[in-house]
Parts: structure tokens; sequence; C-alpha cells
């Protein structure tokens, strides 16, 4: 059970919501957080950034009409909670209002086995020492190695005039490798992470082995020729190439986008945007995966929401506000990067449904075009639906077979073609972890997928 | 502020610490979204922190943390002092030398009374006379005056003003340490116009000292104006071509380009620009200062993020790399004097090298002449894509970007959904004018820049 985690008592709670509406408002919400982290690095072979980090705070919101008034503290005494309730209510003059009395509900926060703050910073050291050794060790042209470590605790608890009082306990760490390939003039990168909401046993395996994915990266980049430029059929890889489908639906699907009317997905639920081969969710109840907790940020319950069902738009993604606003139920999705921030719809872990082609195949049926293994990222409008992704590992296709690597090639397209264009979705299901950007915010996702293919989709490359 | 930093100091020293520092602020901060003539939220806070870097020897660990109690403030200086002693050894390690922040700027944290300031205006008298119901007019006359600007604008994503009231403070067991406010604000809009086949969007901004000094309806009109200029736009044809940057987009290269100038990456051998001092690297018409001191730029400071005081650097000047940004760490590793660019992003960040306010000279050239020069080429207005498709490395970029086509030197139809492609040192060589319509930028830090006109690039679409 983690109903408040000893972050506020529900007395306080409830004296701090009936402070706020007595000027007024139709609801009224606490958010207490207590977050504790540790990051280091290795660089040139040494350990170092070596930092620790601790924050508490809370911030009260007031809805009342079409206005959210918001005011955030550092603190969590008593006094603290108190102004920042009055604060967050310093403009509104209404009637009073009265809050229903606060009734915990109890979750389940995901399971830690090993603590990351109780592991000795050594040990976390001597991970961070490991993967300099295998990511140097990959071969003679690796220059430049970097590795970075980073655990967070987040303890949340909230309680709003509903009468919802509740909390999660949220650990999660991750590690990345960057590779820097050099051969005479030619300067390549590579990179790979691995993290979770897990404790340290997530390094139980074999996390060296990403210092040697990013050192295979930048290598196999040396060889790399100028990417093409133009149209062409696209295989995008398992995993982080997720991040496409996470970039051109997902936020596209956040219904604060589709209520303002700046979503190319206005107006299309219950319609057919791609083929029936497509199905997509987002899912933030995966065990121990890097974008799932048990509540979100406003204390509804994390699950599992159909967005494609067999290419049809199956599902907006809610927070508290859009939710009230369309007369529907959280999808708990409202999620904020702390208690400095305003919740908003946000995506957990999202990733398109396992199919049944197998990878193979879909490339051995492209005679000309582009297999785009992995992104660096990428960014999208979701208002115009344009997007964009930096390709980080990517080949030519030619006669149905992979053959040479190209460097600096980015993907451009709009939403609504690239979704309809995707005629494959391989058997090679595989998450992996991403942070996400929006209004100002960052928080961690998870995105997935097998092997898929589009169509046509326009290659940005050098090679005219 | 100064108190709490030097008792951090003190309890990092009484830890274990052999040397120690303390950046401590505080911000007080408004924000207003409105949207359909309403305000959608409206944010006052206060936020304060303290981050302390404590060196053992050779060794350097980082703490920070919000609670500034007495007790609060020892644990954390007891963590930084931990976080110390996992940390390898690094010959360069160690604070600035004192003799580097000269007093006069600095009181010493063992004076008494007020810190002696230094003449750099850094505040605006209208932030704080401006009250919070003001503000939210303010956000809403943005929207106002980009729903009015033309038909076609259909609708607001949002329009947000934003203000901020901050206080930073350095002590060091050096002995020096300092103390300024600032004051900044910033308004924008992202507008929607809506054409025969979808909706576009158009950014307006502007920022400033103080609320007083932004013009609600030039923000409102330049979304507008953005977005319609959109409707229609069609793929160009892949080609290669002349390409003039707007100062919009030209701030999120220069500011790439002064992150890469930054020793840190040169000495780790992560710039395209390592080894390049002396050589040419630009077209002259390039001209690039980094300068901590340009009030009009909201970097600017009395000193840095470890108490050096910041100043005017020339980057490029005639075509040639003049020097990279250095601050204490890189200096002494490069065997150079710091130029006051230790950069933080607030107190959870260890100071590194960065930019601070970067300037390109503006040349002589009106906006349509600028055109005029190119002939045929491509416009383009906005760039997306820069953190995924960049390799700060080795410069290569491909970015999705948007725009207007030139024609007989006049801007022609608009363009979208397609990518320019070069690498940073390529392109800067090319660049052939700048424009007399220098502005600042938010994007890529704090930029002042004009139109650049880019003799060649390669573009993908079609």
């Amino acid at each position: 059970m983690s109903g408040d985690g000893g972050l506020i008592e529900p007395e306080v709670a409830e004296r701090a919501l009936a402070r706020v509406l007595a000027h007024g408002g139709e609801f009224a919400e606490v958010f207490a957080e207590r977050s504790a982290g540790t990051t280091m690095a290795i660089d040139e072979s040494r350990v170092e950034a070596v930092q620790s980090g601790a924050e508490q705070g809370a911030g009260v919101r007031v809805l009342s009409g079409k206005t959210t008034y918001f005011a955030h503290v550092d603190g969590l005494d008593p006094a603290d909670i108190e102004r920042a309730a009055d604060e967050a209510a310093a403009a509104l003059r209404e009637d009073r209002a009265t809050p229903c009395p606060l009734e915990a509900v109890a979750t389940t926060p995901q399971q830690i086995e090993r603590r990351p703050a109780e592991v000795p910073a050594e040990r976390k050291a001597a991970l961070l020492r490991e993967l300099d050794e295998r990511g140097r060790g990959a071969g003679s042209e690796i220059a430049q190695f970097m590795a970075s470590y980073a655990e967070v605790r987040r303890e949340v608890a909230v309680a709003n005039s509903d009468g919802l009082y509740t909390g999660d306990d949220r650990t999660r760490v991750r590690i990345g490798a960057q590779a820097v390939a050099r051969r005479e003039g030619l300067v390549e990168t590579g990179a790979e992470t691995l993290g979770g909401h897990r404790g340290f046993e997530l390094f139980d395996g074999d996390p060296g082995e990403i210092a040697e994915q990013a050192a295979r990266k930048a290598l196999t980049l040396l060889e790399a020729g100028p990417a093409p430029a133009g149209s062409m059929p696209v295989v995008v890889g398992g995993g982080f190439g997720g991040v496409l489908f996470h970039e051109m639906t997902g936020h596209g699907l956040e219904a604060d986008h589709i209520q303002k009317g700046a979503s190319v997905y206005v107006g299309k639920l219950g319609e057919q945007v791609a083929q029936p081969l497509l199905t997509a969710y987002d899912d933030g109840r995966m065990p121990n995966e890097w974008g799932s907790d048990s509540v979100d940020d406003e204390g509804a319950p994390t699950q599992k929401t159909m967005v494609i069902e067999e290419g049809r738009i199956a599902s907006f993604l809610y927070d508290g506000l859009t939710a009230r606003r369309d007369g529907v139920a959280s999808t708990g999705n409202g999620r904020r990067e702390s208690f400095r921030h305003l919740p908003v719809p946000r995506m957990t872990n999202t990733y398109i449904a396992s199919g049944d082609a197998e990878p193979e195949a879909m490339i051995a049926e492209v005679e000309h075009g582009f297999y785009a293994v992995s992104f660096g990222g990428g960014q999208v409008d979701p208002a115009t639906g344009d997007f964009v992704f930096g390709v980080s590992e990517g080949y030519l296709i030619e006669d149905g077979k992979v053959t040479r690597p190209c460097r600096g090639a980015t993907l451009i397209g709009n939403c609504l073609q690239a979704l309809a264009a995707i005629d494959a979705v391989g058997n090679d299901f595989e998450m992996k972890t991403g942070v996400c950007g929006k209004a100002g915010q960052k928080v961690p996702v998870g995105t997935g997928q097998g092997h898929v293919r589009i169509a046509a989709m326009t290659v940005g490359g050098t090679e005219v | 502020m100064i108190e709490q930093a030097s008792r951090a100091v003190e309890a990092a020293l009484a830890a274990g610490a052999s040397d120690a520092e303390a950046y401590a602020s505080e911000d007080a901060g408004r924000e207003v979204r409105a949207h359909g003539g309403e305000v959608e939220s409206l944010t006052a806070a206060t936020k304060r922190g303290i981050g302390v870097r404590a060196w053992i020897g050779k060794r350097l660990g980082y703490a920070f943390g919000t609670d500034l109690s007495k007790a609060g403030i020892a644990a954390l200086a007891g963590r930084a002092v931990e976080a110390a002693r996992v940390a390898d050894e690094d010959e360069f390690a160690g604070p600035p030398n004192p003799t580097e922040v000269p007093v006069r700027l600095i009181r010493s944290i063992a004076t008494k009374g007020a810190p002696e300031r230094i003449a750099l205006e850094l505040t605006d008298p209208s932030l704080a006379a401006t009250s919070i119901a003001d503000v939210a007019e303010l956000s809403l006359a943005i929207e106002r005056a980009a729903l009015d600007a033309d038909p076609r604008v259909a609708g607001v994503e949002q329009a947000v003003y934003a203000d901020s009231a901050e206080r930073v403070a350095i002590a060091s067991s050096t002995g020096k340490g300092g103390e300024y406010e600032s004051t900044s604000c910033y308004g924008y809009v992202q507008a929607l116009a809506e054409g025969e086949d979808g909706r576009e969007t158009g950014l307006g901004f502007d920022l400033a000292r103080g609320p007083a000094a932004l013009d609600p309806a030039a923000i409102g009109r330049e979304g507008a104006e953005r977005a319609t200029a959109m409707i229609g736009a069609r793929k160009p044809e892949s080609r290669s071509c002349a390409v003039v940057l707007d100062p919009t987009v030209a701030s999120s290269f220069v500011g790439l380009i002064g992150k890469a100038l930054g020793a840190g990456m040169v000495q780790r051998g992560r710039s395209p620009f390592a080894d390049r001092v002396g050589a040419e690297i630009a077209g002259e018409a390039f001209v690039l200062h980094d300068d901590g001191l340009e009030p009009a730029g909201l970097s600017a400071a009395p000193f840095d993020g470890e108490g050096v005081p910041r100043r005017r650097t020339p980057l490029i000047e005639g075509g040639r790399l003049r020097t990279y940004l250095f601050d204490t760490y890189t200096a002494r590793r490069g065997e150079a004097a710091s130029t006051g660019n230790a950069g933080r992003a607030g107190y959870r960040s260890l100071p590194s090298v960065s930019p601070s306010n970067l300037l390109v000279a503006p040349g002589t050239l009106a906006f349509a002449e600028l055109l005029g020069e190119v002939g045929e080429g491509v416009l383009v207005t906005d760039v997306a894509g820069l953190h995924s498709g960049v390799n700060p490395v080795s410069g290569v970029f491909s970015v999705g970007a948007s725009g207007l086509a030139i024609r007989g030197g006049e801007p022609a139809e608009p363009l979208r959904e397609f990518t320019i492609a070069s690498d940073l040192v390529s392109m800067l060589k090319a660049v052939r004018a700048t424009g007399a319509d220098a502005r600042w930028v938010p994007f890529g830090g704090s930029v002042s820049t004009p139109s650049l006109l880019v003799g060649e690039m390669t573009i993908a679409g079609s």
C-alpha cells in the first residue's frame, strides 16, 4: 500500500482543499511529491559528474469555469501546503464550495526488488567501468566512449475535492552508452539505452551489452555513404522504431490537442485511418516498463487503452480535465514532470501490437528503399500532422537486400498519409525507453513495435 | 541567498571537502495561458534551491536540493562530499582561481553588508508593477491579435505569457561570492490557419526583461502571418539550391555552433571545430560573438555559473575561428583563461561550458534585398527535429523544414515536408550574406541573429 507514503497527512490535505474552495471553484487538488536521485557518468574512462539530488514540494490547483489556477511551493510542511493553497485561490472571488471527505484508495506500486538507493555508489561506478571497457573493447576505431547511470525515486500523493486520496511510489533506473568511432577524416556516433520502472535488478543480465551495441552502430556508420533523398518504401526497425507511432499518432490522440482542434485526428474517432493489420495500445500498466505507473499524477489508475483497433481510431488519451470536458472517464494519462507542473494528457508505453510478418520477408519485398533500424528521436506538429525523425542507423535496400549503411538520414512526412501507408507489421515485438517532451515537461515513455513497413515516405539525405 | 550559500560551503568543508562552492537561486514566476478568449490556466509560484560542488583534492562531487533549513543544507553538503568520494581523480578539477574573480565586482563572503553591484541592469520594474490580472489581459490580447489579423486564422492553439524574477548567489571556499537579480518575460502564440487541405500552424513570439517591452499585437500578428503563409504548401522537388534561413531558424543553428565551440567538447574530441582555431571555417559575412554582458540578451549576468565575470568574446571574425569558449576546468586543461562561460541550467546542474548570449553581426541588406540576391531558392521559416537530426560530433545534419520558394528574388509558393541537409562547417562556409533584420530568439539558447543567406544546401522533398 502506498496511499500517502507519509508525504502529506489527510487532515492537512483536507484543510488545504477546504481553504482553496473557500473562494469558489468546482474542483481542487493537492499533489505532493518527494524525489531523490543519483546520476553519474564515465567519460575518458573517468567516473565523473557524480550527483545526488533531493527535492520535495507540492502543487495545488483549482478549476473554476474554464480556468485552472495553479500554485506550487518547495517543502511539504503544513504551512507550505497552506501557502500553495492560498496562492492558487488568490484570484478567485466566488461562493464557497465544500470538498468531499477524503477516502484513501490503496495502490500497489511496481515491484522493486533492490532499491537503487541502497546499492553502494561504488557498485554503480563499477557498472559504468564495465560499460566503458566493453565499449572500448568493441574495436580499435572506437575513439571515445561515454556512459551514464541515473536512478530516481519519486513518491507522490494526490488528494482532491472529489474525496480521492491516493499515491504511488516510483523507482526508475536507466543506463545509456554512447560511442564515437573515427577513421581518418570520418567520425560517427552510436548510442543505446536500457531502462525500466525497476530496481537495480534490471542490471542482473548483461547490461554491458548496450555498450557493445552502441560501439557496433558507430563502427558500422564508418562504412556509410550518403543517405538517399526522395520518396521510397521504408522499413522501420522494432523497439525504438515505435517512436514513429508515438509521434505520428500518439500525440495527435492526446485529448488536449483534439479539444483545441489542433490535431489531424479531430472528428476521426471510429474512422479507418490505417489498414486493418494495424492495432495499437497505450498501456501504463505493463509490469516494470519504463513508462508505467500504478496511478497517474492525478491519482487515476493507469490502464491499457486500445487506441487503434484494426486500423480504426478506438480512443483518445485523457487526463482528468479533458475527460471532464468530454464527459468520459480519464484513461489514466494525466502526467506531470513534477509538482511544479500541471498535468496534461501524455502517453505512457505506446506500441503497435505484434503483427504476423517476418522482418526478412518485409525487406525482401522492397526493390529500392530504405531500412531505418533506429532513430535518434522525432518530432511532430499534431495540428498539421507534419513529422520528422532523425535516423541513427539506416541502410539502403536494393533488390530486396539490405546493402550499404547511410549517414545523416531523416524521415519526413505527414501522419495521416504515413499511417495509411503502413502495409506490413512484423512479429518481432520489442519495447524501448524514451523521454518525451511536451508543454515544456519531460516524462519517461516506452515505445514499441516489431518491424513496420511504410509503402512510401520521404527520406531526407544529401544524395539527390 | 548568499547567507544560505555561504552556510552550505561551510557545511561541505566541515563534512570533509577540501574546497566547496554553492550556487543558490530563487525564482518567482507567473504564467498565463489563454485559449478561446478565456484564461485557460494561471500559475503563480516560487521555487528555490541550492547546488553544492565539493572537491576532495582532485575529486569532484555534486548535490542539490530544495530544503534550505540548516539541517537540510548540512545533509545536502554531506551528500556532495559523499559523491566526491565516488568520482575518479581529475588533475584539472578545482574551483576558479580567486585572482580571476575581481573583488571589485563581487564581495567577499566574510564582509557583512550589501554586496557591491556592477552596472549591469538586468531588471525591469514593469514586471513587478504589472498585476496578474494585467498579464492575463496581455495573453488574451496576444490571442485576439492573432485572430483579428486574418480571417483565415481559425483558432489559436494557445497564447502564453510567462515571466520570472530571479535571484542568484554564489559562495565559494576561495573566499569570493556574489549575488545578482534579473527579470525576464516572454509571450508567444501558436496560431492555426485553415486551408483547403488541412490546418497550418504559425508561431509568433517576443521576449524582454519586462512586460512593458512586449507588444502583444505584434506577437499575435506574427503567428497569424506565419500560419496563413503556409496555406496550400506542397513538397518541393529534391535539389541543391541557395537557401535563406530566417532569424528563428538561423538561431537554432547558431545555438548548435555555439555549443560545439565550447572547449569541453573540443578537448574531448567531440566537436567539428576541434583543432580549427585560426582556420577558415565561415564565409566572411558570418561574424559571431559571445557576449555575457549584453543586457538585451537574457543570459547576461555579472558573473557566470562559477562566479567568474562574464565578458565579450569574439568567436568567428574574418571567416576565421578566433577562440573556443572556456570555463575554469577547460581553461586549466587547455592552458587558457576562462572566458566566463560556465553555464548552469539552474541549481540542479553542474556548471559546464556553454555560450551566454550569441550575437551574429547583422549585415546591410534588407530582407527583400537578401531574397533578391538569391534569385531562385528556398526561404526556410521553420525547422523540426534538431535534437535528433544533427550529429553534434561530426556536425552532419538533416532536419525537417518548411518555408517558401524564392522565385525571381521574390517570396513565392509555400513549401512543406522537406529536409535541409549539410554539415555545420560547410554551411558556415557557404554563408554569402546576412540580413539587417537581427532579432533575439530564445531557440538554441539566447541568440541574436539576422537572416542568413546560404549559397548551397540539399533540399529533399519529392
